[in-house]
């Protein structure tokens, strides 16, 4: 199949995924117990506004109405108005969301420095002493809460070790995010290291196995060159996938850390929100990570098969 | 696969059932993981025998004290013993997560049977629910489930049966595709068997085996949702100890008395590294090789 072929039916895939995401979160207000105007309003709200908020969210029409001006509003970039600040729901979203891809891309890349290395290190030793420590590394780490990874680090870096970083924040320009959002960033990479580890180990073994792999130690290239110029380049590849798979998890582990440093992102604008029961903003939350979670997946899927020719086959 | 190969696949399949009973102590993974949970489970049991204090019993005049022969760990802010809190938060939340876990390994697993089984229409709802499901990140589709169905135990139950039925379907649908092209459900098939018969005794014990070892780090993925809800604000509501809403209270205090943010953490750590464990020995002794 040409790549083009491939692109196209992989996007054809993605539009029923992305139109069952609006649905379900359309319908998360039909979830809240009873009736929700009132419920989002509080045991305060005057009747006459509750019936405003019902008409306005046209909660008193028929479902598949309802849906189509959800849609409606959404094409055109309209997520609904927050209860709480008065401007959109989307504007709110967009504003914190640089602080949170910062976060995010931040914590990637240290945990490909620190998982990297490590996989390299256990593949190469198979079997040996420092291989099963390192495996064991995804065993234990998984169990860790992501929070609590922050709340430690914040312990050990922030409160002793000199106070080498800051507690919180989002520090001024380059550098200075840089420096403030290592702790955070820090607790994301630790808390994706042992998905990595573990994933990327497995591939580099797998790797390892491959004819090409006997035929170029039988040229008499070192061991380190077979690993890094043989090996690696194509076990990345699947690093990559399983940093596109994981992304779900990425984001939302993300967002509570957010809440431990009290990192001004999307987290801490969805758990304020929750608690002022601010319902138009958790929505937007909720349809703008997921559909950038759709995004990533294609992506991910096109870079893979960009890499890999084998893959549009399958 | 020939016939041949069938029946020695089969027979292994056979043999690893046999064999569990004789090869388990010999799996260290499985010995220790059953070990660790088991002191857990019993400890959580016998909360009352091994505690001195009430875990919500507040003691204003010994509020946030190191620990002592009468508070083991100490006291929170509120005087309750930090001990008898962390003992009693282990019934909490290790009862939510196996509960929620079973529920989600029970519907997702009926649905992964009929959608890969049956095919067709069902297959292909199943299939778009799952990937729509699966777009969301997790913790955000699980806070904003629990926002919209009010922050209580049962509610928290139904989100995290609500997000994790998707993997077992995911897991039970792609086994059942292969399964059923194989010898032995099409001579049931031909038989006359019914389906139920077929999916209930003929399929089910044979494609199980993945789901039941994915469910041991379900549980340990719940118990990390659970306690960040509750480090959220957003889970088991107080005053009933749960380790991740100690955590985030603790951490006030963390200059001070930094154990009543980090020993809640340890006792996470420590039953999922249990469960690991357990779900690596179980791989080990039910996968065939």
């Amino acid at each position: 199949m040409s790549l083009t072929g491939y692109v196209v039916r992989r996007l054809l895939q993605a539009v029923p995924v992305a139109l069952g995401v609006t649905i379900l979160v359309f319908f998360l207000i039909h979830l809240i117990p009873g009736d929700p105007a009132r419920t989002i309003l509080g045991n305060h709200a005057t009747p006459r506004n509750v019936a405003l908020l019902r008409h306005d969210w046209g909660l008193d029409r028929p479902l598949p109405v309802q849906y189509e001006k959800f849609m409606a509003r959404l094409v055109h970039g309209d997520l609904g108005s927050s209860l709480n600040y008065g401007v959109g729901a989307g504007r709110l979203v967009r504003e914190r969301l640089p602080v949170t891809l910062w976060l995010i891309c931040y914590g990637a890349l240290l945990s490909v420095l620190i998982a990297v290395p490590l996989a390299l290190f256990a593949a190469s030793r198979r079997d040996r002493v420092s291989d099963h420590l390192i495996r064991g590394v995804p065993l234990v780490g998984l169990g860790f809460p992501p929070f609590w990874i922050g709340i430690v680090l914040l312990l050990v870096f922030g409160l002793h070790l000199g106070r080498l970083f800051p507690v919180g924040g989002y520090g001024q320009g380059f550098f200075g995010h840089l420096h403030s959002m290592f702790l955070p960033a820090l607790t994301v990479a630790l808390a994706l290291c042992p998905i990595l580890i573990r994933s990327l180990r497995a591939a580099l073994l797998e790797v390892l196995e491959a004819d090409y792999i006997t035929t170029a130690r039988s040229k008499g290239l070192s061991e380190r060159r077979v690993l890094m110029h043989h090996a690696f380049r194509n076990a990345a590849i699947s690093t990559v996938s399983v940093l596109g798979v994981n992304i779900g998890f990425l984001v939302g582990g993300t967002l509570v850390i957010e809440q431990v440093f009290a990192v001004p992102g999307v987290g801490q604008l969805m758990i304020n929100s929750v608690f002022q029961r601010d319902f138009p903003v958790v929505q937007a939350v909720a349809l703008v990570f997921s559909m950038l979670v759709v995004l990533v997946y294609l992506l991910t899927d096109i870079a893979h098969a960009l890499l890999d020719p084998r893959v549009r086959f399958d | 696969m020939g016939a041949a190969a069938e029946i020695v696949a089969e027979a292994t399949l056979v043999e690893h059932r046999r064999g569990f009973r004789r090869r388990w102590y010999r799996t260290p993974t499985f010995v220790a993981g059953v070990s660790i949970l088991g002191l857990i489970a019993l400890a959580a049991a016998a909360a009352p025998l091994i505690t001195t204090h009430d875990p919500v019993q507040q003691d204003l005049l010994h509020t946030l004290s190191g620990p002592s022969w009468s508070h083991p760990l100490g006291t929170d802010d509120l005087g309750r013993d930090e001990w008898s809190r962390i003992v009693y938060g282990a019934r909490t939340d290790l009862r939510v997560a196996f509960i929620a876990v079973f529920f989600s390994f029970l519907i997702g697993t009926i649905i992964g049977l009929l959608s890969g089984y049956y095919g067709g229409t069902v297959d292909t709802l199943a299939s778009w629910l799952v990937n729509v499901v699966v777009a969301f990140p997790f913790y955000i589709l699980i806070i904003a489930l629990v926002f919209v169905l009010g922050s209580n135990t049962r509610n928290i139950y139904i989100a995290v049966i609500l997000v994790g039925w998707v993997s077992y379907t995911r897991i039970i649908r792609g086994e059942v595709l292969v399964a059923k092209r194989r010898e032995y459900v099409l001579a049931a098939r031909a038989a006359g068997l019914s389906d139920v018969r077929i999916l209930r005794r003929h399929l089910l014990p044979n494609v199980v085996t993945q789901a039941i070892i994915f469910a041991m780090s379900d549980i340990v993925l719940t118990i990390l949702a659970i306690v960040t809800l509750g480090y959220l604000g957003l889970g088991v509501q107080p005053p009933t100890p749960d380790w991740g809403r100690m955590a985030f209270e603790g951490q006030t205090f963390l200059t001070t008395r930094w154990e009543l943010s980090t020993f809640p953490g340890i006792a996470v750590v420590i039953t999922a590294l249990g469960l690991s464990l357990l779900a690596d020995g179980l791989a080990d002794l039910l996968r065939p090789e």
